[in-house]
């Protein structure tokens, strides 16, 4: 049959295709020219949705003529498969988190940074310049940070949570009352800590010890929810909820008696950073693009409006004390934040927590 | 091209080159869609199932059956059975209420028959998302459903009736029903009135004439509405997510998380091919079952 060959046919070339998109990942956008003129160049930068000042492509444009555009992406694994699955997938500047710049750089797809067009880079934290994923800002300079605790209504719970086990084995009147993130490292990271491991651990006993805990959680919990938590709190179906900082601030925004804690034994120290494609023919108007960025102006309005806490320690020291009077966890100090755990790349062990969130989330 | 291969091809009966070849130019387009949106991806899919996964995602072209031997873990096919079951569920729901509205819709006049039909097809003119929202906010542990019950004394505490097994079946039962109502209502209305009315006129009860006669001819219907309702119910992965809470995934959570969680493309496609698979199966049982429901038992 004629149609059975054309299809055998179209289907291997698609597969070569595939193929030959897929083998050679390293494209090779030339060399940095500190010299170079930006203005001829044009920009396309990737970063999740609603992260930025809206008229930041503007801002950038009338600041250095550079022509830019911004794309947004809605998850790590999203940007990562664009930036992975061809040689060049037309991005300069990838926002992803410091695991992924880690894994990104060790791969040869991030650029080195040329720290003579990021002068900017002074205004961060000294601390933000030693973070385990990417020692010395190498591939990445951070935008954001920050940790994970438990977000809580006192009214509801009836009393101040300070510990992962308030969460992971509730008192009886908060069962069916609280949530759990499901998604990447973050639903392992309370159990471990808890146990008193590392979030970072890749041995097997320590995880299996882990998922026990969860599953056994599992039946306590609400629900798993890694983006509505915090309208859960608002509404009242939910007492308390395992919450990234910036995100508790969302139902805090609603309800001001929202009360945030990093549990005793320890959270996380999660970063969102700023890289350059190695495959970027803009490397140079790439890096201004950071340095545009890593401006007090720009991180304060992140801090401001993202209600995210930024690296940047000119940024922090502009904020108005009222609004970390409204939002306790924009307070937390940078020493606070590195009392937790940065979390880092795993490589091939990643599947391990892979496995475990499979194994944990179909489970009956 | 068709003209001149009739013109060169006398010797066949015309009949039989009008059925061979004839219909080809119409069929063309339909077969390019086939071909680039389903045989190609579908191939694809087949073919990624005999790899290695790359670190983030993608491929690693080293050949490998582990992604099959994988589906056979009990993990997996728990959670296969669990949504067979919970599919089957939501089908047999909707059989059952489907059917006695496809009824009464099919006995009303012309001009009401359209404002049901209209008013079953009027949800999906609005987003899918938002009206899977819209049953958070009216179910939950703080919504309206238990502010009335509470509001009127009928219940002292709130009910939890979101995320559970059995609300992703309400949620997966109110997105399907209409598909169920549709084939049924088209199979209920065709029906010639004058069979019902020689069954009567023979003497059966009205009971006897829907069992022996409206029943078995509406079979098809209710199995294409099914299948309809089946099919989807089977792969959703939003409603086990928003209105399950997480906590009971379907084989579409599954597909959907090797693909944009753990970055494995090999076992994604194991599984949407067995999905796709499992689904290609439920429908060629049903085109044999409807065709010997149609065309009646063979006679000797």
């Amino acid at each position: 049959m004629p149609t059975t060959r054309r299809i055998a046919a179209a289907a291997a070339g698609t597969i070569a295709l595939a193929l030959a998109a897929t083998s050679c990942s390293t494209g090779g956008g030339g060399d940095v020219d500190p010299n170079a003129d930006i203005s001829e160049q044009t920009l396309t930068v990737s970063i999740w949705a609603d992260y930025y000042p809206e008229d930041l492509a503007e801002q950038f444009e009338e600041a250095t003529g550079v022509k830019t555009t911004i794309v947004n992406h809605t998850t790590n694994e999203d940007i990562v498969a664009k930036l992975t699955a061809s040689a060049d997938p037309g991005i300069d500047v990838a926002f992803v988190s410091g695991q992924y710049a880690q894994a990104l750089g060790e791969q040869g797809i991030l650029a080195e940074l040329d720290k003579s067009l990021i002068p900017n880079e002074e205004n961060l934290y000294p601390e933000a310049l030693e973070l385990d994923y990417d020692p010395g800002n190498v591939y990445s300079e951070p935008y954001a940070w920050g940790t994970t605790g438990l977000c809580y209504r006192p009214d509801l719970t009836g009393f101040e949570p300070t510990s992962w086990n308030d969460l992971l084995n509730p008192k009886p009147e908060l069962v069916g009352k609280t949530t759990m993130l499901s998604t990447d490292r973050w639903l392992a990271m309370p159990a471990l800590k808890t146990m008193g491991y590392s979030l970072n651990t890749t041995d097997d006993a320590e995880l299996e010890e882990a998922k026990t805990q969860l599953i056994e959680t599992k039946s306590t919990l609400l629900a798993y929810d890694d983006t509505t938590f915090y309208s859960k709190l608002v509404s009242g179906e939910a007492a308390m909820v395992e919450a990234w900082d910036g995100w508790c601030n969302y139902g805090i925004a609603e309800d001001p008696s929202i009360g945030f804690v990093i549990p005793e034994e320890g959270s996380d120290l999660w970063v969102d950073t700023m890289t350059v494609l190695e495959s970027s023919e803009n490397k140079e108007a790439a890096m201004a693009f950071i340095d545009f960025i890593l401006d007090p102006e720009i991180q304060t309005w992140v801090a401001e409006n993202i209600l995210y806490k930024v690296p940047n320690q000119a940024a922090m020291e502009a904020l108005d004390p009222a609004l970390i009077e409204s939002y306790p966890t924009l307070g937390i100090t940078v020493d606070e934040l590195f009392e937790q755990e940065v979390i880092v790349d795993l490589g091939d062990d990643t599947v391990k927590y892979v496995d475990l969130n499979a194994e944990v989330l179909a489970t009956n | 091209m068709t003209s001149t291969l009739d013109r060169d091809a006398p010797a066949a009966p015309p009949t039989r080159v009008r059925r061979g070849l004839a219909p080809l130019p119409f069929l063309a387009p339909g077969m390019l869609f086939l071909i680039v949106f389903m045989a190609i991806p579908v191939g694809l899919l087949a073919f990624y199932t005999f790899f290695r996964r790359g670190r983030f995602g993608g491929i690693v072209f080293e050949f490998t059956l582990d992604n099959w031997v994988k589906l056979f873990e009990p993990l997996y096919v728990g959670v296969i059975l669990q949504s067979i079951g919970l599919a089957l569920v939501v089908t047999l729901l909707a059989l059952a209420i489907g059917y006695p509205m496809a009824y009464a819709i099919a006995g009303l006049s012309p001009k009401w028959r359209t404002v049901a039909l209209v008013a079953i097809v009027l949800p999906f003119w609005t987003n899918f998302l938002i009206r899977t929202y819209a049953w958070i906010l009216l179910l939950n542990n703080a919504g309206w459903v238990n502010q009335w019950l509470q509001g009127l004394g009928i219940t002292d505490e709130p009910i939890s009736m979101l995320y559970t097994p059995q609300a992703i079946v309400v949620g997966l039962l109110y997105m399907y029903l209409p598909l169920m109502v549709l084939p049924l209502y088209a199979s209920l209305q065709q029906l010639d009135p004058a069979l019902r009315e020689a069954a009567t006129n023979l003497g059966a009860t009205p009971w006897r004439a829907f069992r022996t006669v409206t029943l078995p001819l509406s079979l098809p219907g209710a199995l294409t509405g099914c299948i309809f309702v089946f099919v989807p119910a089977m792969s959703n992965f939003v409603i086990p997510e928003l209105i399950g809470g997480g906590k009971t995934i379907m084989v579409g959570n599954l597909v959907r998380d090797q693909f944009f969680e753990a970055r494995d493309w090999p076992f994604g496609a194991t599984l949407a091919l067995l999905l796709t698979i499992l689904l290609v199966l439920v429908i060629l049982a049903q085109s044999a079952v409807s065709r010997r429901l149609t065309e009646g038992p063979r006679r000797g």
